[in-house]
This record gives structure tokens, C-alpha cells and sequence, in this order.
């Protein structure tokens, strides 16, 4: 297994996602002689998973049963611990379509955070590009660095515990993209230019308020980038459920009438339904209404 | 194919700079404000966009991303350096529009003063000053308002062309905004979302069925980086990929790219796909409906002309003797030309059977990595089939510009089984101006993008593993949690 790479059976050592149904799921260590508690029984790793196909099903030990999933990013960022505030796929897609990512890309980030845009960014570049990851904070940046070692992908990614604000990315002229998460993003800007390739680059800055947007949209055009752009993403679900919606009833009909009149909207021949059923899609009642506001733009040399 | 790959790797460290600059054959993408067009650098050629003529030659050797202006005679002129912003006339400006009457007579300039202007060889951003001099109302307008106009004339005369890389990013806004009827009105941020929900990443063997011009097979393929592989399924005679050759990829991509006809699939699932029916497909396929790009007639022609090449190069040899009659050499050469027709017919039999196979081969394992749908046909029995060639545990996204198809491709998943964490979903998408004082969502938006039907597949066979229990209670409770879905 790996973030970056399918394989078909589960291995010591894999990361696996138990899925027990609707929204339910949790990631597991594959353990030769480990056993994991669920609440339909216990999994033993060494007789039900090690060897096991990806997507199988699983019986635990009290009868009910489990599919075990291969790791990919959506699905950790789903599941991972969280240390910090995440970015979702909603906006991560983007995100990534909009740098441009794309295997070999080089790329810088910060903050780390738990991880999340990082696996899906390391998935995308990889085989051959390399992630230059930024955190602040000492514990979260060793808790990444175990997590990429835990997830195989280590060799694509350097985490460095510095402030990206004043001391930069640790390299220069080398990232064909740089994100940033950071309360002050404005501040680096000029770390995020001399980051990136001279001959230019793409750059994203994510903020959850609009005065951060404006300052650093400022500081953006100050440092001679192009394209400068906003905008946001929100993700609609649905529900798809069948719904019964009754018929009202108009009376009896009168026997002696000639003329069809009021529409017989139950249908011609089975004049007793009392109700429709429909299949659609219906919105839940609440939904994410903003995570952040987006900006790219781009570097050039011209 | 990781030898290629390594070594495409190996050459792109030491020519880094190699693919920031334009060369001749280049596909790249024309910019002008929000329009873009797609097109081949071919030295000498006419091109046409936004109501100009011009040529392209200039512009080699240059770095993606330049700017051009276009020169009478149609060169195009780069643009050295960014041109200061009019020194704003902050001299005066007033406090509202309240008495500020459009009466449409505020304008001196008329236009065929503009015209004598352009003639004149004035630029575009002398002309906006002009324009602005000559503006009875420009004075009383305030800061804001003075600065909105210069926007709108420059927009309108200044002519600055920038020629960018092609990716995703760039061709999914140029044809969401100039054609969306051949992408389904795919929205870019929704062909976003498929990418990511599909995981799509190099080495992994990823299905793709559309009718968008090629552009989500290009999207595809870019994030695949030519490692893995494609395998393009096609309805009727031939994979559509105008706009996959738009984002101009290394020879080596179209390596890891098949494809398969829809008609064949049933046979290839009953295991009933014989050599001999491989083959038949017609010839050239309706792929040349779709030419509309200069790229595309570009590279149907090199490939007539190479066609024709090989026609000769593999002619067999002449029995020349110096004795025959001109009248019986006429002859011979007529026998000659139709006996190379045939060669060349078979020869291109030969091969469409060999690709075939190979795509077979691919899809007979039954263990894709993904499945990418996005078209025009009705979703549900599209992914219904297409799913048997997916590999457990992986993901599967089928775009739709309408909700009610993925609504049923959703009952019937949930019936047949097999299929996990099935959601329908669509992105909301909203741009923002934002200037000092000024910053609010922009007025225009876009309506709808299309909507996603997304899942994981799993292996529902009933396998027989581990302890066997009686299974009553616990099975039932687990079912019902994916009803309630």
C-alpha cells in the first residue's frame, strides 16, 4: 500500500481504512498479531486483513462485518487525526487544478497543519516532485513528519519547524507552486516569490476572512504577480431518498357528469391512489456555508 | 515504459529552462483579458483571435507567459517591460454622481476620430489618455469611478496578448467559456472535484469515457504525468481528442494511451472478443468531426503526410526492365500504386488489431484503478458496465449536467451492490472583486457546473474467510445504516 501508489493485498505495515457503512470509517496500523475492536467484533490483522484483497469484506469476531479500504487521500482526510482546522476535497481540488500540480511538480507549503492538503498534494506529484512543507509549531511538524514516514511517502516531502513569515520555505527559485494557510499570509509573499522558479510559478493563499484577502491580494500586486484572482467553492450534497407525496381528495366523483372536468390526476385505471412516490435528490438541512476564501495568481518573469 | 519515463525525468532536470520557452510547434494558448483560444506555433501561419490577424514567429524563443502586442503587418511585438499604470489624474475627482448626467454626449472623440487615432499608430494605452482628456464628465467623476472607466476603455483598446502553457486549468476555462457545449458544460472547478474524488495520480490505470472534446482525457493524462495508463473507451468510429492535443504532451505520453470501442464491450466481457472481428472498425473514424482547432487539422495533415510516406517507403520493389513500353509502364504503375494501397490498408489493419489487443489485454484483468465518465449519454448503464472492469476498492466519478440520471445510476448502485460511499453532489462556485473599499463577490456568476456522482467499489462476493459465525443480527443493522442513505 501507499498514498501515492494502489497495490491489491494488505500488507504489515499498510494503512488501512475500516469502513463499517454510512460515514463510518476509521484508519488502522496493519499489525501482524494485532487485533482492532469495532463494534461488530474484533479484527484479528495477521488471519483477517494480512494478504486479504483490498475491498473485501471482513467478519469480526461478534458476526456483523466491515470492508477494509485502501488509503488514498480523500479518504484520510477524512479520517485523520486533527490537529488543526482542515481543508477538505472540495477545496483541495481546486487548489490543486488551479497550482497546476502535476506529477515532478515541486511545491512549497505552509502551514502544515494535520496534514491534510499534504497527502493529497504528495499524491499528485509524485513519483517525481518534491514537497517543501512549513510548520511553525514544533509538535504538529513532528507529528507530520512521523505520519509521512508511517505513510511511505517521505522520500517526496521536507518538513521544516520554522516561521514561514521570517524565515522563508528553505529554498529558493525551485517551486513551480507555493500554498499558503497562515493568519498572515501578506508577510509571505516575498518568501513565496523568491521560492519559486524564476521563470515563474503559481501561487495560492487561503483565508477564512475577506480583510486577509484584500491585504494579501495588496501584497500580491506589489510584488509584481499576475492573474490575480478570488473566489470560493462550497459543496452541495444530496440526499437521494424516495418520497411519498400523498393526493389530495377532491370528493367523488359525480356519476351523472359527462364531461371530464377536474382532471382525474390519480390516473385512468386505478382510480383509488392515494399517494406518489418519487426518487429525487433533496439538499440537507444545513451545509458548509464557507471555509475560506481563495487567491491565486501567478509569477512571471515579464 | 519506466525507462521512457526515467528518462524524460533525467531530461527535464538538465532543460529546465528548456520548457519555460516557446518553440516552433508549440501548443499554446492566446490570452486576451478572459478570452482564450488554443493554438499550434507554426512559423509563418496566420492566426486570427479576437478579431486580429497575426503571426505567431515572434513569439519563439520567448517565455510563456510574455506579452505581445500586434504590430501592423502582423508581428507581434513583445512587450519588454510592464508599462506604468496612467499616472492616476487624481488632480481632480469628485465626491458622487449626483449631478453627473449621461446624456451620452460627455465623449468629444467620435469614433472615427478613434479610428484616425489607431491609424495614426497610436497604442492602446495612448489612446485611453486621449479618451480621457477628451471626457467632459472624467472630472467629476470619483476616484473609484475614474479608475472603473480606465478598466473599461483599456480593456477595450489596449491590446496586450499573452501566450501561456496549456494545462487543465487553462483549457477547461477556455472551453467552459467559449465552448461549453462540447464539454457537457463541464464547469472547470467540477472537473476539479472529478480529478481529486478520483484519485487520479501517475501509475494507476485509469478508465475514461467522454464526450468533451478530449479535455477530460487531457486531464486525466496531465495528472497521470505518462506513467500507468489510459484507456479511452469511444462510442461510435473513433476517440474524440481535439483538446487532448491542445495541451501539446511529450511523444512519450501517448504511450500509456488505448482505447477501446463501446461495441466491443459486451464481447469482451462474455470473453467472446475473436481476432478476426478486431479490425473492423472503420478506418479513419468521425474523430475529423472535431477538427475544429488548428491543431487538430495541423495534425491530421502531418499524419496524412506521413501516411503518404510510408505508402512509398514501403512500395515493393520495381521490376524495371529497359525494354518495356511506356504504355505497359503505366500500367505497371497503376498494378503498383493499388497493390501499395493494399499493403498500406493492411499493414494499418495490422496495427489498429495490435492496439486493440493491447487494450483488451488491459481491461480483461478486471482491475482498473478508476473510472472517469463524463458525457452526453445517459450515466447509468455507461457506469453499470464500465464498473465490471474496475478493481475493488477504488473510486469511480461520473459527471452529468443533469441530476436526475445520476439520480437513478444511484438506485440502481445501491440495488446491484458492489459500491460503497456513494454521493451526488454538485460545487457552488463564486468569484470576488477585490479592490480597497471596493471588494464583494463579482456580479455575474455561474449559474450551475453539473453534477457528480461519486463512490468506492468493494468486493461483494460472498468470500469465505475467517471465522464463520452466525451472522442474523449483526448483518441486518449494517444494512439498514445503508438504506437510510
Amino acid at each position: 500500500m501507499s498514498f501515492v501508489e494502489y497495490s491489491e493485498l494488505i500488507q504489515e505495515g499498510d494503512v488501512a481504512i475500516i469502513f463499517l457503512g454510512h460515514d463510518s470509517m476509521f484508519p488502522l496500523m496493519v499489525q501482524s498479531g494485532a487485533q482492532t475492536q469495532t463494534r461488530y467484533g474484533v479484527i484479528r490483522h495477521s488471519t483477517d486483513l494480512i494478504g486479504r484483497r483490498y475491498g473485501s469484506k471482513v467478519t469480526c469476531s461478534k458476526g456483523g462485518w466491515v470492508y477494509v479500504l485502501h488509503p488514498t487521500p480523500e479518504l484520510w482526510t477524512l479520517n485523520l487525526p486533527h490537529r488543526t482546522q482542515i481543508l477538505y476535497a472540495t477545496d483541495i481540488a481546486n487548489i490543486t487544478m488551479m497550482l497546476e500540480l502535476k506529477p515532478g511538480s515541486v511545491v512549497c507549503e505552509s502551514g502544515t497543519g494535520s496534514g491534510s492538503l499534504s497527502h493529497a498534494m504528495l499524491r499528485t506529484i509524485a513519483p517525481t516532485g518534491h514537497l517543501y512543507t512549513v510548520e511553525f509549531h514544533q509538535q504538529r511538524a513532528e507529528k507530520a513528519t512521523e505520519e509521512f514516514r508511517e505513510h511511505k511517502v517521505d522520500h517526496l516531502v521536507t518538513v521544516l519547524n520554522q516561521d514561514v513569515c521570517k524565515d522563508g520555505f528553505g529554498v529558493t527559485g525551485v517551486a513551480d507552486a507555493v500554498f499558503l494557510d497562515i493568519p498572515s499570509p501578506w508577510e509571505a509573499v516575498g518568501h513565496a516569490k523568491s521560492a519559486m522558479k524564476r521563470q515563474g510559478g503559481r501561487l495560492c493563499s487561503f483565508s477564512p476572512c475577506i480583510e486577509q484577502v484584500q491585504r494579501t491580494c495588496a501584497a500580491l500586486a506589489e510584488h509584481g504577480f499576475g492573474e490575480i484572482c478570488t473566489l470560493e467553492v462550497l459543496l452541495r450534497l444530496y440526499d437521494v431518498r424516495a418520497v411519498s407525496l400523498p393526493l389530495p381528495d377532491f370528493g367523488p366523483d359525480d356519476p351523472s357528469r359527462t364531461d371530464p372536468g377536474v382532471p382525474d390526476r390519480a390516473g385512468p385505471s386505478v382510480p383509488t391512489n392515494t399517494a406518489v412516490t418519487c426518487r429525487t435528490a433533496i439538499a440537507p438541512r444545513e451545509m458548509a456555508g464557507h471555509t475560506g476564501y481563495l487567491t491565486f495568481a501567478s509569477k512571471s518573469l515579464v | 515504459a519506466y525507462a521512457a519515463a526515467a528518462e524524460y525525468a533525467l531530461e527535464s532536470l538538465w532543460l529546465v529552462d528548456e520548457r519555460f520557452i516557446i518553440k516552433d510547434g508549440d501548443f499554446v494558448v492566446l490570452q486576451r483579458g478572459d478570452v482564450y483560444k488554443a493554438v499550434q506555433i507554426q512559423k509563418k501561419r496566420k492566426v486570427i483571435f479576437e478579431k486580429q490577424w497575426f503571426f505567431l514567429d515572434n513569439a519563439v524563443g520567448e517565455l510563456y507567459g510574455s506579452t505581445f502586442e500586434v504590430a501592423s503587418g502582423g508581428s507581434l511585438q513583445p512587450r519588454k517591460s510592464k508599462h506604468p499604470e496612467i499616472p492616476a489624474e487624481v488632480k481632480e475627482s469628485g465626491m458622487d454622481n449626483r449631478n453627473i448626467v449621461d446624456d451620452g454626449r460627455s465623449q468629444k472623440l467620435t469614433r472615427d476620430d478613434i479610428e484616425t487615432l489607431k491609424e495614426q499608430g497610436l497604442k492602446g494605452q495612448e489612446i485611453v489618455q486621449q479618451l480621457v482628456e477628451n471626457s467632459t464628465t472624467f472630472r467629476d467623476k470619483t476616484e473609484f469611478a475614474q479608475e472603473k472607466y480606465i478598466k473599461k476603455k483599456k480593456k477595450k483598446y489596449e491590446n496586450i496578448i499573452t501566450i501561456l502553457k496549456p494545462s487543465t486549468r487553462i483549457l477547461a476555462l477556455m472551453y467552459h467559456g467559449r465552448e461549453p457545449g462540447k464539454i457537457c458544460h463541464l464547469r472547470y472547478d467540477t472537473l476539479a472535484q472529478m480529478l481529486t474524488l478520483g484519485n487520479i495520480h501517475a501509475g494507476s490505470k485509469v478508465i475514461v469515457f467522454e464526450t468533451c472534446a478530449g479535455l477530460v482525457l487531457g486531464a486525466v493524462m496531465e495528472r497521470m504525468g505518462g506513467y500507468g495508463s489510459v484507456i479511452q473507451m469511444y462510442p461510435g468510429g473513433g476517440p474524440t481528442r481535439a483538446a487532448t492535443d491542445s495541451f501539446g504532451f511529450p511523444e512519450h505520453f501517448h504511450r500509456t494511451l488505448h482505447e477501446f470501442p463501446l461495441c466491443k464491450v459486451k464481447a469482451l466481457l462474455a470473453g467472446t472478443l475473436s481476432p478476426d472481428e478486431e479490425g473492423k472498425d472503420s478506418v479513419d473514424g468521425p474523430a475529423a468531426e472535431h477538427l475544429d482547432t488548428t491543431a487538430g487539422q495541423l495534425a491530421s495533415s502531418a499524419n496524412e503526410q506521413r501516411k503518404e510516406r510510408d505508402a512509398e517507403d514501403s512500395s515493393p520493389e520495381g521490376m524495371e526492365s529497359s525494354s518495356v513500353e511506356p504504355e505497359d509502364r503505366d500500367k505497371e504503375e497503376r498494378e503498383r500504386r493499388k497493390e501499395n494501397k493494399a499493403q498500406e490498408k493492411k499493414v494499418k489493419m495490422e496495427e489498429k488489431r495490435k492496439k486493440l489487443s493491447a487494450a483488451a489485454a488491459l481491461l480483461q484483468g478486471r482491475n482498473a484503478d478508476g473510472l472517469v465518465v463524463a458525457s452526453r449519454f445517459h450515466p447509468c448503464p455507461v457506469l453499470l458496465t464500465l464498473l465490471r472492469f474496475v478493481a475493488p476498492s477504488r473510486p469511480f466519478v461520473v459527471y452529468c449536467q443533469y441530476r436526475e440520471p445520476l439520480i437513478e445510476c444511484y438506485s440502481k448502485l445501491r440495488e446491484q451492490g458492489g459500491v460503497i460511499n456513494l454521493r451526488l453532489s454538485e460545487t457552488w462556485l463564486r468569484h470576488y472583486q477585490v479592490l480597497p473599499n471596493r471588494t464583494h463577490p463579482v456580479l455575474l456568476m455561474s449559474g450551475g457546473g453539473g453534477y457528480i456522482l461519486s463512490g468506492t467499489t468493494i468486493d461483494d462476493s460472498a468470500s469465505a474467510s475467517g471465522p464463520q459465525k452466525a451472522e442474523e443480527p449483526a448483518p441486518k443493522r449494517i444494512k439498514l445504516q445503508e438504506t437510510v442513505a
